[in-house]
């Protein structure tokens, strides 16, 4: 149980998706609307990351190195589907408002990345708990980024009026581009914690070690080759030092 | 074709393509719009490997929609079938050309891998079928986008090469300026949406 205990603590806060490693960038920016929308998109990502971690660690020992990566697509891509269904059965509002961003969680990179770089190589339990947890921070991220941009953009938060009357909304902040300006503040404040760290003497390779540094350098370094050799076979999984 | 079908898909056109811009009102493709935005000529022929991967996609997709999932009734199946087909689709279009046209697999052949994991083809696909287009209507919503893309990727690759010579703060120095940059950049688009 400890273990998955530090799974939850990793995926929260030493390795939070969002503030730590920079994944999944699109949605973060696309739905953040509203703190509402941010907690349904984070929740409705967890239920899939979880379950598809827990299938494919369960898999691990039948699905050939050779085609885990499309077989890893066809199983997220069916718990994407169902759950999407079951949106549209039971909170019709919320489907409506995530519209083609639920479908899309299929290219999230965080669910690929977590299957590749943790659930093909680890058992089911801790699989799970890591899904859960790395889904809760992305949750937490999102749900955090929605309380800015709502209560700059609206004065509220959830939907409660939280501003005094005097504060004149910032409509932007609600807007498309009020998700650049955010997150250019949330990534600024990323490298200054770093710089900060550095300057005292801390290691923190972890920040800004996701999919890319910062995914600024996404497609040139790409996703892929993080997770693959440059000659696209799959790296020898590196167990986690920290952990063991 | 008459007259209404033509409005109708000069709307697509407009639309897609400035109104409501893929990446700058969307959010679609922004790895390789913050990532391939360095130089003007790359983020040109990243556009172009976009135009060409979309348009077709959003052609097959289309067709694989209407032909296998609508006669089947197997609708639901759309997610998984789209990602595998673009996944696929990408693979041969990079085979196919480094056999048959050599040249523009020099040009574009070193961006095409990096379109398969990129959101905005599997969006459009995806868009297509919610918006309840036709095969040319996606057609032309997916070159729209993609043209929209390119648009936006090589406006910022231009401000992106000005801002080298600028003395920013050292918080802000690589990537938040940039999203300060495509954020000023979603502003002026917005000019766009009394377009129609």
């Amino acid at each position: 149980m400890n273990n998955a205990g530090e799974r939850l603590y990793n995926g929260l806060v030493k390795e939070n998706p969002t503030f730590v490693l920079m994944l999944g960038m699109c949605p973060t920016l696309a739905v953040t609307t509203s703190a509402m929308n941010g907690l349904g998109m984070g929740l409705t990502t967890m239920v899939v990351l979880a379950l598809s971690n827990l299938i494919i660690s369960l898999l691990r020992g039948i699905i050939p190195g050779r085609v885990r990566i499309p077989a890893f697509i066809v199983i997220i891509a069916s718990f994407v589907t169902a759950v999407q269904l079951l949106l549209q059965a039971y909170i019709p509002a919320l489907n409506k408002s995530l519209g083609v961003y639920i479908p899309l969680i299929v290219v999230n990179c965080i669910i690929l990345g977590r299957a590749e770089s943790y659930a093909y190589s680890n058992p089911a339990i801790p699989s799970l708990f890591d899904g859960i947890g790395m889904g809760l921070g992305f949750t937490f991220a999102l749900t955090c980024i929605g309380a800015v941009r709502e209560l700059l953009g609206a004065g509220e938060i959830f939907g409660l009026a939280l501003m005094p009357d005097s504060f004149v909304p910032i409509r932007i902040f609600g807007q498309a581009p009020g998700a650049f300006f955010v997150l250019a503040a949330l990534v600024a404040l990323q490298n200054y914690v770093k710089d900060a760290r550095k300057k005292a003497g801390k290691s923190y390779e972890k920040i800004g070690s996701g999919c890319s540094e910062d995914c600024m350098n996404c497609s040139e370094k790409g996703c892929t080759k993080r997770f693959y050799g440059e000659d696209g076979t799959r790296k020898a999984a590196e167990p986690d030092k920290e952990e063991r | 074709m008459g007259m209404e079908n033509v409005k109708e898909l000069l709307v697509i056109l407009i639309g897609s393509s400035l109104v409501s811009n893929v990446v700058l009102s969307q959010f679609l493709g922004l790895c390789p719009f913050l990532g391939v935005s360095r130089k003007t000529n790359t983020a040109a022929g990243m556009g172009a490997a976009v135009i060409f991967v979309i348009t077709l996609a959003s052609a097959v997709a289309g067709a694989i929609y209407r032909f296998v999932l609508v006669r089947f009734h197997v609708e639901y199946l759309e997610t998984i079938v789209f990602i595998l087909v673009i996944a696929a689709l990408v693979q041969f279009v990079e085979m196919f050309l480094k056999k048959a046209m050599p040249s523009l697999y020099e040009a574009l052949g070193v961006y095409l891998p990096l379109i398969t994991t990129n959101c905005a083809v599997l969006g459009v696909a995806i868009t297509n079928v919610q918006k309840e287009y036709g095969i040319l209507a996606g057609i032309v919503n997916g070159f729209a986008t993609a043209v929209g893309f390119t648009i936006a990727i090589v406006i910022l690759a231009g401000l992106r090469e000005k801002l080298e010579y600028n003395d920013i703060p050292k918080s802000f120095r690589g990537m938040p300026t940039v999203l300060l940059t495509a954020g000023l950049m979603a502003i002026a688009f917005c000019g766009f949406s009394g377009l129609l």
